[in-house]
């Protein structure tokens, strides 16, 4: 379960960026726990991708201060950065798998580029992640043109877990699945949070996932984030986040997983 | 950089095999642990205990390695039991058991690499070249029946396409086209200048770069540059937009993708490729005739009389080709980007062909042009 008497394992302070004139975050500040599943909404353009890319250290941001396992992102030397690399799995929207490659050869490629495993062992690693993220056997042969869009993610993700790192970044991990394969999406992440301890930092629309995995919730508004539980952000005065959970999709989630917990 | 502690001790202990694991089983320790593992001499039809007490550090790789090794040992009839397994590790232990044991996926092998397999690939290869022209044919066909039809009604073509298109391949690509033929003229003056003098003809420079330019290389360095610039640049949006599924999104709204992307691209290059030539022409003579002056003080009158001596011929063979290479060039590119499927990697191949093979049947039809001209004798 999270820690939050500990130090943050991710800390982002006094965060701006800036595209042109359009300002995506204003002075935005977040801590995410060891252990926690933090998930992220807003709306559409909120600049929640934006920011996931900033804290893995993709874009630059105009002003603010950056910190990942205790150290500064933003002024990291090369060696300190693959250390944090080795750490981290990314899975982005559409998997972003290296398409001239095999799912099981895209698995090994954190593999190879950090340690010096002999290949059989490479091949059993790779297989058994197939495993772990629910994929049918014999995937690990394929290309990623010859899979679904739902098979990408859990390929994505599978590659992500390679090293057994301590952080996972999801971008939404559930868009674009059918609602069965998101509610198992969100029983593989649980699950892998539960033994391996992970913390999840997940961007998402998806409601089912926010009520069904996340301890905390991060809603992007007004350029900067409110975090809290669900309960409390629930109470939450924001025009948008009372639309957001009382609209009649929120309403509905909330509801068929009070009927679960009642079960 | 596995510490040492990282180990598997064989002990016994009445008459049951105890192998101890101790130290940190993780993702950096596996390749040393997989290599001791596999030095084991695994003992048959014994009982075995996996003692893991003292293990202080798990993920999975290492927890596969822990179940790699009892299914080892349990497949040479073994008995196997794992004892005193910390409670938080247990989860991770069920969560690999759960994924199963997944028989690892092969690596694809090039089948050429062996003598049957490379005979087949030419067979294969040479098969695979019938079928394109085949398709390309096919293609050529549709492009005519839609140009046909939009013939028919003329107000189907987009000019704003077309005219966008003719600024990208035309006005665009005049600065690079006028540089190269510019240069191409200078060379061909020099050199030509160097070896006419060693037989007192070296007066016959103009006639010798009028002809070569006019006849073939400004619209062979066109035709070349445009297939490298612009044929190439139809197969990578073409492709995008196959990758995007625009182009059956098109079909689905009722466009037709042929109508829409490739008779513009045909049509601009059609009018531009002509155009550039005559420019390509004027600044290979300008550069001839540049040197000319410089070199062997061959004045403008002079100049003129005996580029008029190459009677017109030579530059209309010159004109007349440059539009079937505009249509190669143009179908090719298209052609390629059509072909695209499935992901971007194909976008980069089938650009990388496309050019190749419109340079290649740019200089295949200008070979059968010289036959034809030379059997007509001009």
């Amino acid at each position: 379960m999270p820690d939050q008497s500990g130090e943050p394992i991710i800390r982002v302070q006094n965060l701006v960026n800036r595209f042109g004139n359009e300002t995506v975050h204003d002075g935005l500040d977040l801590e995410v726990f060891r252990g926690e599943v933090l998930g992220v909404v807003g709306a559409s353009g909120s600049g929640k991708s934006v920011l996931l890319r900033t804290i893995i250290g993709l874009n630059r941001p105009v002003a603010g201060h950056v910190e990942v396992f205790g150290r500064d992102i933003l002024a990291i030397s090369d060696t300190d950065q693959r250390e944090i690399e080795k750490n981290w799995g990314v899975l982005f929207q559409d998997g972003a798998l290296f398409s001239s490659l095999t799912v099981a050869e895209n698995i090994e490629v954190p593999l190879k580029e950090y340690y010096d495993m002999p290949l059989r062992l490479m091949d059993e690693i790779a297989a058994f992640k197939i495993g772990i993220v629910g994929l049918p056997e014999g995937t690990g042969e394929k290309y990623p043109s010859q899979l679904s869009g739902g098979m990408r993610k859990r390929s994505g993700l599978a590659r992500a877990l390679a090293l057994d790192p301590e952080i996972v970044f999801l971008d939404e991990p559930t868009a674009g699945l059918d609602p069965i394969a998101a509610g198992d999406f969100d029983i593989l992440i649980r699950d892998l949070r539960g033994s391996l301890g992970l913390t999840v930092f997940m961007v998402t629309h998806d409601l089912d996932t926010l009520i069904s995995i996340c301890d905390r919730v991060a809603v992007l508004v007004d350029k900067k984030l409110r975090v809290g539980t669900l309960e409390q952000l629930m109470h939450d005065e924001h025009p948008w986040i009372q639309s957001y959970f009382h609209g009649p999709r929120g309403r509905a989630a909330l509801l068929s997983e009070g009927e679960h917990l009642q079960k | 950089m596995a510490p040492a502690t990282t180990t598997l001790v064989e002990s016994e202990e009445s008459g049951s095999l105890i192998l101890a694991a101790t130290g940190e089983w993780l993702v950096e320790t596996a390749a040393d642990l997989d290599r001791r593992l596999r030095g084991i001499e695994a003992p048959k039809g014994r009982r075995v205990t996996l003692d893991l007490a003292g293990i202080n550090r798990l993920d999975t790789a290492g927890a596969w390695l822990l179940l790699r090794t009892e299914h080892d040992l349990m497949a040479r009839g073994n008995t196997v039991e794992m004892r005193n397994l910390r409670p938080s590790f247990e989860p991770l232990i069920d969560q690999v058991r759960t994924a199963g044991f997944v028989p690892p996926a092969r690596h694809p092998r090039p089948a050429h690499h062996t003598i049957a397999g490379f005979i087949a690939r030419i067979g294969e290869i040479s098969l695979g070249l019938i079928a394109r022209a085949y398709s390309i044919l096919g293609f050529f066909g549709v492009v005519c029946s839609t140009a046909l039809r939009v013939a028919c009604h003329p107000r189907r073509l987009s000019m704003t396409a077309m005219v966008a298109q003719m600024e990208q391949t035309g006005v665009n690509a005049l600065p690079i086209v006028s540089l190269l033929t510019f240069l191409i003229g200078v060379v061909i003056a020099y050199q030509g200048a160097d070896y006419l003098r060693f037989y007192g003809l070296e007066s016959y420079t103009v006639q010798l770069t009028g002809a070569s330019i006019l006849r073939e290389l400004g619209v062979l360095l066109t035709a070349i540059i445009l297939a490298g610039r612009s044929g190439s640049a139809f197969t990578a949006q073409i492709g995008t937009m196959r990758v995007n599924e625009e182009i059956d999104a098109m079909r689905t709204i009722g466009l037709d993708p042929v109508e829409v992307l490739v008779l513009p691209r045909l049509f601009g290059l059609v009018l531009t490729l002509p155009m550039l030539t005559l420019c390509a022409n004027f600044m290979g003579i300008f550069g001839g005739g540049l040197t000319a002056w410089s070199q062997l003080g061959i004045g403008i009158p002079q100049f003129l009389t005996q580029l008029s001596g190459i009677a017109p011929w030579s530059f209309w063979i010159g004109m007349i080709k440059s539009p079937f290479f505009a249509v190669v060039i143009a179908l090719i590119g298209c052609y390629e980007g059509f072909q695209v499927a499935g992901s971007a990697e194909s976008v980069g191949r089938l650009t990388t062909l496309s050019v190749v093979e419109a340079i290649f049947l740019v200089i295949v039809i200008d070979a059968g042009f010289s036959i034809f001209f030379s059997a007509l004798q001009i």
